[in-house]
Parts: C-alpha cells; structure tokens; sequence
C-alpha cells in the first residue's frame, strides 16, 4: 500500500518540477522512488492487509503482480528516457506515466467493484493522452482517438455490469458478492447473468481478446513507440490481473455461464491474431497482432482452471513482459536510427541488438530454454491434465505459425542486406539489453521459484 | 410506487440507444454524446437499485462516474481538437489511416 502512496507521491513530484524547476533531478528521482516502492511492496508479502474500508487488499497476488509492473516500469523507465528528455512536456508526460502505473496498481489490488472501475479509467484516461502524445503526427492522433472510443465503449458495458450485479447482489464489495453468490445460487434474478456477461464483454475489451481486439493493433502502431511497449507490458499485467480477480475469484461459482463463450473467445484469440500476423510487414504491428496472440495463451491458462493457474499465469506474463520490453527496446533503437528498411540486415549494422532482437523472437515463439518456452509449456500441459486437448491442438497450430512469423524477422536480420550504414546506439541502452536478455535466459532457466510464487 | 422493471427497461432502451449510436454514427461529438447516455442508463440502474435495495453505496458509485465521465469527456474533446486540427473535420470515416 504506501508503495502506492510513493508511486502517486512521484506523480505529484513531477508536475511540482515543472514548475519548481526541478526538471534536472527528475529522471533519477523517479527512478529511486520506484526501487523505494518495490522495496515497500515486497514488505507487504504474506501481511494480506485491507486498506480503505475493505477496498483495497494486499494479499500475495496482488503484491506479486504490483510488484512485476514496478519492475518492468524501471525497464520502461530505462529504454524510453529520450520520450522524455528529447521533445517538450517531460513532466507531464512522466506525471501521465506515473499516474497510470497507480492505476495498473489498483487494478491489481481492487476489492470492490468501485476500485475496479477508478483503477481501469485513472490508467485509461492517462493512456488516451500518451497515445497522442505525438501531436503532429496524424497516426498518432489516430491511434489516441481510437483508443479513447474504445475503451470508453467497453468502460460503459463495464459499468452496465457492475450495476445490473449490484442489483442482484447488493453489494460491491467482492467477497460479499461471492458469498451471495454462493449462498443463493438456485435463486439468482436473470439480469444477474446479463451483468456477468456485459462485464466479460467489458473486460474483454480491456485484455483485447478476439473479438474485441480490432482496436489493438490499430492504436498500437500509431502511438509512440514506448507507449506502445507501456501497453503491451504493463497495461496488459494489469488488465489480466484484474480479469484473473473479478473471474476467478468472484465469479467462480457461476462458471456454467461464462465459461463456455470464454472457450470460444479464447480459441478466437489464438487462431485469428496468430494468423493476421502473418501478413504484417510493418514490425511493430506484428508485435501488436503477437501480443493479442499471446492473451490467448494466457486465456487458455485461465480456462484450464481458473483456481490453480495463478502461478502459470504469473510466470507467462513476467517472461511475455520481460521479452516484449527487449524487443520493444530494439524496435525503439531502430525507430529512432530512422531508417527505411528497418530490420534488414540488423546483424552488420549493429550485433548486440541483432541478438537480443533474435533472442526475444525466439522466446516469443517459445523455443526451449527460454522464458517464453516453459510459459507456454506449463499452459499446455495444464490444460491437456484438464481435459482441453482439442483447444491445446489449436493452441499448438497457432504457435507453431507464431514460429513462422517470428523467424521471418531473424531471417531478415541475418540475411537480407540494408543499404545504411552501422546503428550506434548509448552505452546504457547496450547494458539494458544484455540485462534483459540475461533475464529471458535465466527465468527460462530456473522457473521453479517464479511458478512455485503464487501456488 | 413504479415498480424496479420500469425503470430497468427504460435504461436497457437508453443504453442500447447509446450502443447503436457508438455503431452507427460517423460523428465524433455525436459518438461522445452517445457514450454519456450509456454512462447516464448505468447512473439509471444504479440510482433505482440503490432506492430498492435501501442502501446509499449504489449513488455514491453514481458519483464516481459522473466524476469520472466529466474527466473522461474533457479529454476525448481535447484529442478531437488534437484531430480537428490535423484533419479539419469531424468525421471519423477519415481514421483510416491504420489498417491492415
């Protein structure tokens, strides 16, 4: 919890520099104030501590997870700090940045229906802006409007669903609700049902599981390119966590009604991106279209069963993060060489990111050792314990055309020739880069304690 | 009294207005208007919930989202100003841009 405190604290921090004049310090201040909030939040483990009248709650998972987007906001950090230093409004973009991490740690620790909803828009609402944070560029202004009809769309079945389950329930509250649930289970009203139904709706616009996904791509290439890094990473942490708690947790007892459409979304979700991936040339789109595919994995997980998956879960989406902020990292170097041919002949321009590119295709792909091997290792044989062969053959096809387009850009790096001559990229990008890929390695290596974390 | 199905129904109506309108509409500001009178057939439900139910915490959420939703408009009229700019229209058949 005060992690959250020093998170919001950092936001408030940030506008003050502005105009204080303290933009100098601003950049390790923030970065010092999230080691600080990591160190404060990993105190909270095993306390489970209710804040606010029951509203928020700090057991484990949300501990673990808050505790995944503030690491992967240090790498964030890390890989953009030219989004900040090298156009105007450094501090409000930081102050949008740190508002929406308290926002994703909301999301992630909510026990009310109420905080669902503030921790979903105070992350929103900062993401519209930063989407079009690239205000000449009509792509970006594009993929920010996009974002905002969208996600206002799906925060209006949200609420519809939450109002028609406080109907039923008369609650907010999460256990209350579940303990109703439980308790007058033959007697529940059929708008109930509906509210359920409208929140996965709602919910899966926030994930962006087929068929709600058509936004995804859209705005993820016409923002910035580290705000398309944030959304894919740590948006996506935060969204799951929150669908895993709602779903899990609280609808549990009513799976007979939304389990079987979450079959289909999640065989839509694997089939459909995996395959429009395929016709990307554009890289960043196609790691768009890959992030989708990958919510269906993670789905797939959730379906296997949605009680004992938490660990699986866990561990998919800190080695899917670890690998996309490295490949994000490469693509930034390269969008920022601004070179016509992109990632042809990457290996003579520059081998380190040639490398850790190739590196982080692979472990998206889920070629062994790599974190993102034993991820969707674990995923299969979970679901296939649990009776989900059929959905696992699927869910095997579409990896298996995930290896075909991934490999396409290692086989353009390696042999296609570009015309430009060599990338130079900063020393501290370099270290970024191997610290990432010794950590795809080395989760991929050891993912005992990652998995044995929440189980 | 009105019974709770009255006012149910009447805000079914008004969100699916507000759904078609999103769907339909090639407007901005008319999609906006759209997605407040979904927000407004929610704030519907919850108030009339809230009466039924005898319990305060379904209006307070009502302020939540009327908090939120001002915010929420205040920044999406500022992307359309962002857009209009660059495009001089509202229109958003122009958002073709990005598609595969």
């Amino acid at each position: 919890m005060n992690a959250l405190y020093v998170i919001c604290g950092l936001g408030f921090l940030s506008l003050v520099a502005e105009i204080a004049n303290l933009k100098k310090g601003l950049a390790i201040a923030i970065l010092l104030g999230i080691v600080a909030a990591i160190g404060l939040m990993v105190t909270d483990w095993n306390t489970g501590l209710h804040y606010y009248n029951d509203m928020l709650v700090f057991d484990n998972f949300s501990v673990a997870y808050s505790t995944l987007i503030l690491v992967i906001a240090i790498f964030w950090f890390w890989m953009s700090g030219d989004y900040f230093s090298r156009q105007s409004h450094e501090t409000d973009r930081s102050a949008l940045i740190l508002f929406a991490i308290s926002g994703a740690i909301i999301m992630v620790s909510f026990n009310n229906m109420a905080m669902l909803f503030l921790g979903i828009e105070i992350l929103s609402i900062s993401l519209y802006v930063l989407a079009g944070s690239n205000k000449e560029s009509l792509l970006s202004n594009e993929a920010s409007f996009k974002y905002f009809l969208m996600g206002s769309f799906a925060t209006g079945f949200l609420l519809m669903g939450i109002a028609l389950i406080y109907g039923a329930t008369g609650s907010f509250h999460l256990a209350t609700i579940t303990a109703f649930i439980s308790s007058n289970s033959s007697t529940l009203p059929g708008f109930f049902y509906a509210g359920v139904l409208l929140m996965l709706v709602g919910m899966a616009f926030k994930i962006s599981a087929v068929p709600f996904h058509f936004w995804a791509p859209d705005v993820y290439e016409g923002s910035p390119v580290t705000i398309t890094a944030f959304m894919s990473t740590i948006v996506k942490i935060a969204a799951i966590a929150a669908f895993y708690r709602i779903f899990s947790f609280c609808f549990g007892a009513v799976q007979s009604t939304w389990g079987i459409i979450l079959q289909i979304i999640t065989v839509l979700t694997l089939v459909v991106p995996n395959v429009t991936a395929v016709y990307q040339s554009n890289v960043k789109r196609m790691l768009a279209y890959s992030s989708v595919g990958h919510i269906g994995y993670i789905l797939l997980a959730f379906i296997a069963n949605s009680t004992t998956s938490t660990g699986t879960i866990f561990y998919y989406l800190t080695s899917y993060s670890i690998t996309s902020i490295a490949a994000f990292s490469v693509l930034h170097e390269v969008e920022n060489a601004k070179t016509t041919t992109g990632f042809d002949g990457l290996y003579k321009r520059n081998p380190l990111m040639a490398v850790v590119m190739t590196i982080a295709m692979l472990s998206l792909a889920g070629i062994p050792p790599l974190a993102g091997f034993f991820g969707k290792y674990m995923v299969f044989t979970q679901a296939l314990n649990n009776g989900y062969s059929g959905v696992v053959i699927i869910a095997v096809i579409t990896s298996l055309i995930g290896v075909f387009y991934y490999f396409r850009v290692i086989i353009g790096m390696f042999t296609k020739t570009g015309e430009e001559g060599p990338i130079s990229i900063s020393s501290s990008s370099s270290i970024l880069m191997v610290l990432l890929l010794a950590l795809i390695l080395l989760i991929g290596v050891f993912p005992d304690r990652l998995i044995s974390l929440l189980n | 009294m009105i019974p709770i199905d009255y006012y149910l129904w009447l805000s079914a109506v008004l969100f699916t207005i507000g759904v078609l309108g999103v769907l339909y509409r090639r407007n901005a500001i008319i999609i906006f208007m759209c997605i407040e009178l979904m927000l407004n057939a929610v704030n519907l439900v919850m108030v009339a919930f809230s009466n039924y139910l005898n319990d305060a915490s379904g209006q307070v959420f009502v302020f939540f989202i009327m908090a939120v939703a001002a915010a929420e408009v205040a920044v999406g009229l500022a992307i359309l100003m962002m857009m209009y700019r660059n495009t001089r229209t509202t229109d958003i058949n122009v958002l073709n841009r990005l598609k595969w």
